[in-house]
This record gives structure tokens, C-alpha cells and sequence, in this order.
């Protein structure tokens, strides 16, 4: 009976939605309802939509994604936890006409490799960034990272981040959108339909200014670790707007090269 | 026609690598090898041939664009001198586990620490030995010349791409700043990028519709798997054993002693055999010219023709440790060297045979 009903759905001229094939069909090791596994959906579409899986490298971090690479049916690269921006700098050096981007966590972009990701956006490099921020090292077992909130419970802050103790969130996005390297500065976030919708414009934006050669793209995506935040994944959706946007933003912060006014 | 130049080792290696068609040069000031990156900058090489040159903000940095560049199948060169090598040793380590060709100068200074400017041969050990973390080899060349400088960027490349691995070039202080003759090998072109992926299919230069993607990476998590590949690198380690072991030999036909010594030593070493055949001193010299491959088994035969072997070299005894494996244990082998950026004096070298090998 189900069976029956099912064959008359799977239709072709029934179809609204296909996986793209810049995804490969390996299963996602992400936990579920991870907000990385939405990340990558949105870049490989946005590559596919332009046409440019051929033209597009792209480099993987050490994190909960350094197996981006087995989801992500383009050429990539492994890099040194925190040294993706060294290794994409080269690459578009060697490779202007090529789209190049990093992926990577808060800890490898903002604590390991902060010189790297400021160096990179000062120099004006012409790649893109892509910055998972979820507030935690998600691959490491849930420990506190330079992007933990204010009195937020992690495995090495277990009586929530004493910000006397331990300083203060970084907020490495705002710190980057200064830099006269940098052209194009955004945070977005996955979890939702429209901010999907919106993430997705910023990442074709992020794209196309590739090849006009203006400076850096990065895109931080405010995302949830329900694993590392031990929350179930609706639990982690809504302490992420309660406690995360208030901090983290959303929305532009920089737009062809101008700070955005608030 | 020759073209001869004046130059210093590291102005020597600098415009060697534009010629031998580098496409990337990556690196950090640092005493005393920054003049490479100086000579690179003048001679604007993006306009003679389309090469990139960057100063990177620390040797973390650019060992990483190297890897960067390397994946992309370019021929991608780095210099530093002993700390900032120290440095770039998890990005070594990266290169040889996902196997990919890269030129690393070391420029060598004494230490440990900050240490000082001066010449030295103390990170024979982090050179040949590993260096950074898990079971690699470089492949170790350990120029005596300013020609050998010129000489082994060209080398240093053809050899990173026949086996992708990277391969070190271990100069000291002196090689480095000395100005000697050099003869320049003519321009080379590079490879354009339809050269490169046709030469080397594991490249991440965009997957075409006609391949599968390619994926650069040092990461297995799979135990068994891992063993494979290591297994693969290990097999790599003795092709360049059986293949690239090269050294050179002065007057060793009749010698009855011998001294082993690499690079600036080798020919402070040349002195000490004539001063030493003055006195009616048999000695001969063997120079490793790869000190990973070492060459074992010349130093092995020779042990059964000489009656002591002193390995002469500017550190606290590392080399020695190679030459003892090699020789066995049938003659006496000791060693002999001075520190902290010292220079050993011909003399003191010949001095020391008759202390520590004739005389003992
Ligand atoms: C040099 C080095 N130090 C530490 C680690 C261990 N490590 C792996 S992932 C990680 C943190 C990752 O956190 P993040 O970048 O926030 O990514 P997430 O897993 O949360 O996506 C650390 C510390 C490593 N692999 N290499
Ligand atoms: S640990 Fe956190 S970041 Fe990693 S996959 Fe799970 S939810 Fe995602």
C-alpha cells in the first residue's frame, strides 16, 4: 500500500528538490541536526548553480568538518588545524581565475589560526571563508573555544566561561571587517528556511567577488553543537537565538568594502 | 656560453630557483638566510617569469603555502634558518604525509634557542631523522659550494616531484653568506597548468568532469589503512635509499684514516687532508652530498680499508651516529666538532684525528 503510494510520487514531473551533485552520497558524520551539514549543502549548490564545480578548490580544516572533503565532490585539500587560509592564500595566488575557499571552525579560525585569518583578510587575499561558529570545539569532545559565551558550560569551563579568568569571547568577525583586506563581511546562520535562503545570496555574493578581484569574502555562520552543548537539536536551535544572535548579530558588517552603518 | 656570476650561497639558490622554473616562493626574514627572499623581491620574478613570491607572516605560514601550492602540482620553494625551520615542522610533516613535493632551505644557525647567527650543523638530527611528528624521511641535500646552492634548487625540485616528498636542503650560515663563483643553468620555463595536470593527475586544480575528484589529505583515520600508507612512505624511503645516495671522495685510494664531514665542514675537512698528508698522515675525506639517503655502504667499505674514521662536524655529534651504524663496530670512529656557530680551524681538525683515532 505504501509502496504503491510511493511509486506514484516519485515521479519526474513530480520532482522540487534534488540533492546536488557537488554533494557526493556519503552519509553525513555529522550528529544530527548539526548545523554543518547544512553549511555544505548551501556551498555546493551555490557552486553547482554557478556552473564552477571544475574551477573550485577547497580547503578543509581540523574540526568536527576535516572530513568535508568526503561530502564536497570537488578537488580539496586537508589542512593543518588552522592553517587553511595559508594554504588558500597560495593556491589563488597560483590560481587567480579559480574559486578558492576555506572551511573552517572557531577554534581553527579563531583561536589556532588567528594569525593566518588575520593575515590573510589584511593582505586582501581574494578567496572566501567560510567560519563555522558554534561556540565550542565540536570534534574535540565539547571544549571551551575563543568564540565560548559568557558563563557558557564546556567541558574545560565546567562552571560556565569565567570571562575573568578565561577573557572574553572573541569577536574575530568584527576584528577581520576592520581590515582594509577585507571587502565583504557577513554573519548568517542555517538553521532555518530563510536564513538558508539569505546564507545562500551571501555565499553566491562571496563567490562572484572572486573574480573581480576586490579583496576577501568571509562568511561566518552562527550554528549550534547540540552534541557539545548537550542539548537535543530543537533544545540547541533555540538557545542559539536566545543566547548566541544577542551576541553574534546576524547580518551584514561589511558590504563592498564599507563598514554597515547600525 | 657560461654565464658566471659572483654571488652568495643564498643569492646563488634565490636566482637558481626563478631559473629552474619555481612557480611560488614562500617565506619569513630570518638571519642568516633572509637575502634569499631580498635577492627574490628585486629580481621581481612575476615579471621574468610569472612567479609568485610572498613574505608570509610567520615560517607557520608559509611551510603552509607551500602545501598549498605543492597540492597544486607547482614547484613551491621556502628558506629559513634553525628556528623558524623548528617551526615549520608540523607543515613538514603535513607535506610528507599526503606526499607532496616541496623545497625547504635550511640555512642552518647555532642553538638550541635563539641561539646565535652564526654557522652550524645541529639540526643534522631534526633534518635527517624526522623532524616533526610520525614515522617520514626527507630527502636531505647538503650543498659544500655556492654552486651547490644553484646547483640543488634545480635538483631539489626534480627530486621532491619523483618521489612526492619534500626534500630539504641542509646549508649552514657560511654557504649561506659566502660569495663564490657560480656558473647559472640557463632559464627553464614553467609548466603551464595543462603541462602540470597531465604530469601529475593527483593535482587539486579543479575536478573536470572526466576524472573523479582529488583529495590532498594526511588523514586516515582507518588503522589498517594508515599502517598501508605507511608502509607505501616506508617503501618510498628505500627506492630513494637504493637510488639517490651521493657523496664525493677526495684522496681516499691509499688513506688509512678518514674523515666523513657534509657541507662548509667538508671543505674546511679538504684542508686538514693536505696538512695532514704533510705531516706523513694517510687520511682521506668522504663528503655525504644526501644525508638522508646516507651513504652506508661506501662508508661501510671504506671502514675495511681505514684504520679510524673521525666524523668532523659543527655540532655536539650527530652525523657520528650514522657513520657508527654504517662502519659496524670493527674500527674505531669517534667524533670531532665545534659549537655555538664555532668554526673548526684545519689544524685543530688534524689535531684531533691524531688525539682521538691515531693516538687512542
Ligand atoms: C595542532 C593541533 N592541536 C590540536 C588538535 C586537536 N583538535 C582537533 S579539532 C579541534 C578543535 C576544533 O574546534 P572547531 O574549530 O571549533 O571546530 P568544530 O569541531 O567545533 O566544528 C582541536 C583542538 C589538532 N588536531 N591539531
Ligand atoms: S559535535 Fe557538534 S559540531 Fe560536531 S557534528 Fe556534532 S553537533 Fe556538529
Amino acid at each position: 500500500m505504501a509502496e504503491a503510494f510511493a511509486n506514484e510520487l516519485i515521479k519526474k514531473e513530480n520532482l522540487v528538490y534534488e540533492k546536488t551533485k557537488v554533494l557526493t552520497d556519503k552519509t553525513l558524520s555529522y550528529c544530527p541536526g548539526c548545523g554543518h551539514g547544512t553549511a555544505h549543502r548551501i556551498i555546493m549548490e551555490v557552486i553547482d548553480e554557478m556552473g564552477v564545480q571544475s574551477e573550485t578548490i577547497g580547503i578543509a580544516p581540523v574540526g568536527c568538518s576535516v572530513l568535508a572533503y568526503e561530502f564536497m565532490n570537488i578537488d580539496m585539500q586537508q589542512a593543518a588545524h588552522g592553517r587553511a587560509p595559508a594554504i588558500a592564500t597560495a593556491l589563488k595566488r597560483l590560481m587567480p581565475k579559480k574559486y578558492i575557499f576555506t572551511y573552517q571552525g572557531d577554534g581553527d579560525l579563531a583561536a589556532i589560526g588567528t594569525a593566518e585569518t588575520i593575515h590573510a583578510c589584511n593582505r586582501g587575499e581574494h578567496f572566501t571563508i567560510f567560519f563555522i561558529n558554534n561556540g565550542i570545539y565540536g570534534m574535540t569532545g565539547g571544549q571551551m573555544a575563543p568564540t565560548t559565551l559568557p558563563g557558557m558550560r564546556t567541558s574545560t569551563s565546567p562552571y560556565g566561561r569565567d570571562v575573568q579568568m578565561m577573557g572574553n569571547p572573541l569577536k574575530i568577525t568584527e576584528l577581520v571587517a576592520q581590515l582594509p583586506g577585507a571587502y565583504y563581511v557577513t554573519r548568517q546562520a542555517v538553521h532555518t528556511p530563510s536564513n538558508v535562503r539569505k546564507t545562500k545570496r551571501a555565499v553566491r555574493k562571496a563567490f562572484e567577488l572572486q573574480q573581480s578581484a576586490v579583496g576577501i569574502s568571509l562568511i561566518e555562520i552562527v550554528s549550534n553543537c547540540n552534541s557539545g552543548w548537550k542539548m537535543t537539536p530543537r533544545q540547541a536551535n533555540t538557545w542559539m537565538e536566545e543566547n548566541m544572535f544577542p551576541f553574534y548579530p546576524l547580518g551584514d558588517i561589511k558590504v563592498d568594502g564599507e563598514l554597515v552603518k547600525k | 656560453m657560461k654565464e658566471l656570476r659572483l654571488m652568495k650561497g643564498n643569492e646563488a639558490i634565490a636566482e637558481a630557483a626563478i631559473r629552474a622554473g619555481a612557480d611560488a616562493y614562500f617565506g619569513y626574514p630570518i638571519t642568516p638566510q633572509s637575502e634569499v627572499l631580498e635577492y627574490l623581491m628585486s629580481e621581481k620574478p612575476h615579471e621574468r617569469t610569472g612567479m609568485v613570491v610572498l613574505q608570509a607572516e610567520s615560517e607557520i605560514a608559509a611551510i603552509n603555502m607551500v602545501y598549498g601550492g605543492a597540492a597544486a602540482g607547482r614547484r613551491v620553494m621556502t628558506s629559513s634558518s634553525s628556528p623558524g625551520i623548528s617551526l615549520k615542522q608540523e607543515g613538514i610533516s603535513y607535506l610528507a604525509g599526503s606526499q607532496l613535493p616541496g623545497l625547504i632551505l635550511n640555512v642552518t644557525r647555532g642553538g638550541p634557542g635563539l641561539g646565535t647567527i652564526q654557522p652550524s650543523q645541529a639540526d643534522y638530527f631534526q633534518a635527517t631523522k624526522g623532524g616533526g611528528h610520525g614515522d617520514y624521511k626527507l630527502l636531505v641535500l647538503a650543498p659544500s659550494s655556492v654552486q651547490e646552492m644553484a646547483d640543488f634548487a634545480k635538483l631539489g625540485f626534480e627530486l621532491a616531484f619523483k618521489y612526492r616528498n619534500p626534500v630539504m636542503i641542509l646549508s649552514d650560515g657560511m654557504i649561506g653568506q659566502m660569495m663564490e663563483k657560480v656558473e647559472m643553468f640557463p632559464q627553464q620555463a614553467r609548466l603551464t597548468e595543462e603541462e602540470i595536470i597531465k604530469k601529475y593527475p593527483w593535482v587539486t586544480t579543479g575536478k573536470t568532469p572526466d576524472r573523479e575528484r582529488n583529495i590532498i589529505t594526511s588523514l586516515i583515520l582507518d588503522p589498517a589503512e594508515q599502517e598501508r600508507h605507511n608502509f607505501r612512505l616506508q617503501k618510498k624511503y628505500k627506492d630513494m635509499q637504493e637510488n639517490e645516495v651521493r657523496f664525493e671522495t677526495f684522496d681516499c685510494d691509499d688513506a688509512e684514516y678518514l674523515f666523513v664531514a657534509f657541507g662548509s665542514t667538508a671543505r674546511i675537512c679538504q684542508k686538514s687532508v693536505q696538512l695532514a698528508r704533510k705531516k706523513g698522515i694517510k687520511v682521506g675525506l668522504l663528503r655525504p652530498i644526501t644525508l638522508f639517503p646516507f651513504p652506508s655502504k661506501i662508508i661501510e667499505k671504506l671502514a675495511h680499508q681505514v684504520k679510524g674514521i673521525l666524523s668532523v662536524e659543527m655540532n655536539a655529534g650527530q652525523m657520528v651516529e650514522d657513520v657508527r651504524l654504517a662502519v659496524g663496530g670493527d674500527i674505531k670512529v669517534d667524533h670531532f666538532g665545534r659549537m655555538g656557530g664555532i668554526i673548526p680551524m684545519p689544524d685543530e681538525i688534524v689535531t684531533a684525528l691524531k688525539n682521538k683515532i691515531i693516538g687512542g
